[in-house]
């Protein structure tokens, strides 16, 4: 092999990188707060309401899981705006879409939790006359985030790395910024020998941090 | 082309997880590290960048595969990754006093695996499986962004004759629908088929 590894052009333009990665993590953290209060809303949606609801919200949510992320992702970017006759940059855009995938997962997370609260704490709540709501907000949410906090991190890593898929509407994250690099300067194999450990080490740095937080917050 | 891709990929990533996941659960101790950095570095790196990194990069250490192979190739390594989970998964979920029962009636490894170990394993292990199959065909519409026609690249090639994307994308997004829904109704069904089985 006559190749010879520079990593020069990386470190100098590294900066595409670093901001890249910041960017997915904003990306990532953005939607799955916008993914937590569709998806929650929809869970509380399906768990209290009628079967028209609950069609619904089935049918979005299997409509979502079953098409592929990339078409999506274009159908947000360049298929809604020829139709609705306005314009959003390919940022917003990604974390609409990142969003409303997000909250199709995160709904079945959601209604896997509250089908999980003992019936015991619903009916303690009652007996201390707390009303619906301050059920809802004192006893069943708290709960059900303490059930489902290791699948929403799970998802919370799955969706940090399909940030990547915001590259191909050019929208500058890490994946981005190292194909930029590629192009620019054909140092191939090292621009994706730095950005898969970064994606690599991020990805494990989020589950180690979420793992902790689990175990402080874990149901005895 | 999106269902010749997934198809090989579904075969070789079953293959390839099933040989490792096996190797995982009762293979030795020299064999277990490996198996398990293989797993964990790829289902940690975004399936995109691992496209992007066989389809660039290999083609340098002088290993020239056409585009359809190298996206086989890429497909095919992120799934192994994920199937040796769900092999291992099943695997374990099999009460110890099994292999040990057939132990003692004198079964060999390969008797064990075959007789007693597979057939109370496959039932766990094929819901999850068919929704890494799923998880195939939606990640195949990435091979576009190397250039393969497949579904997705077709769909942009008509509107970019067109110029009509939202009815276009959204025949698209219904297709790959009732691929992938055919799909884990199937999975469903198939549950539904082993729930028979006492626990």
């Amino acid at each position: 092999m006559r190749y010879h590894l520079d990593f020069g052009f990386i470190w100098k333009h590294f900066d595409r990188l670093g901001w890249g990665l910041v960017l997915s993590l904003e990306l990532a953290v953005i939607s799955i707060l916008i993914g937590i209060v569709i998806g929650l809303s929809l869970a509380l949606a399906y768990t209290g309401g009628g079967r028209a609801i609950c069609s619904a919200v089935a049918a979005y949510v299997e409509f979502i899981r079953n098409v592929p992320l990339l078409l999506l992702v274009y159908l947000v970017f360049y298929g809604v705006p020829s139709i609705e006759g306005f314009a959003y940059d390919a940022t917003t855009s990604f974390v609409i879409t990142l969003s409303v995938y997000a909250g199709a997962t995160l709904v079945e997370v959601f209604r896997a939790g509250l089908a999980a609260i003992p019936r015991g704490l619903i009916d303690a709540g009652k007996a201390i006359g707390l009303t619906g709501w301050q059920r809802l907000i004192w006893v069943r949410l708290p709960t059900m985030f303490r059930i489902v906090l290791p699948s929403l991190g799970n998802a919370f890593v799955s969706l940090f790395k399909d940030t990547s898929l915001a590259s191909v509407i050019a929208v500058p994250e890490l994946t981005y910024g190292a194909q930029w690099i590629n192009t620019n300067s054909f140092r191939i194999i090292e621009v994706w020998a730095v950005t898969a450990p970064m994606y690599l080490a991020t990805g494990y740095g989020l589950l180690f941090l979420l793992q902790r937080l689990e175990r402080r917050v874990a149901v005895h | 082309m999106t269902l010749q891709v997934s198809a090989l990929v579904v075969v070789f990533s079953l293959v390839g997880g099933i040989l490792l996941g096996v190797g995982i659960v009762y293979g030795p101790r020299w064999l277990y590290w490996p198996i398990r950095i293989y797993s964990d570095v790829f289902r940690g790196i975004p399936l995109l960048v691992l496209i992007f990194f066989i389809y660039y990069a290999l083609p340098l250490f002088g290993i020239n595969f056409t585009n359809f192979v190298s996206v086989v190739v890429a497909l095919s390594t992120f799934e192994t990754a994920h199937i040796i989970e769900v092999v291992r998964g099943a695997l374990q979920s099999i009460p110890r006093g099994q292999n040990e029962a057939a132990k003692t009636i004198g079964l060999r490894f390969s008797q064990r695996l075959v007789y007693v170990i597979a057939p109370q394993a496959v039932r766990r292990f094929l819901p999850p499986w068919i929704n890494a199959v799923v998880d195939t065909v939606k990640g195949s519409a990435l091979v576009s962004l190397v250039g393969i026609v497949d579904l997705m690249l077709a769909i942009q090639q008509v509107i970019g004759r067109t110029y009509i994307p939202m009815p276009l994308y959204v025949l698209g997004a219904l297709m790959y629908f009732v691929i992938n829904y055919s799909l884990s109704s199937a999975s469903r069904r198939l549950e539904a088929r082993f729930a028979y089985i006492r626990e």
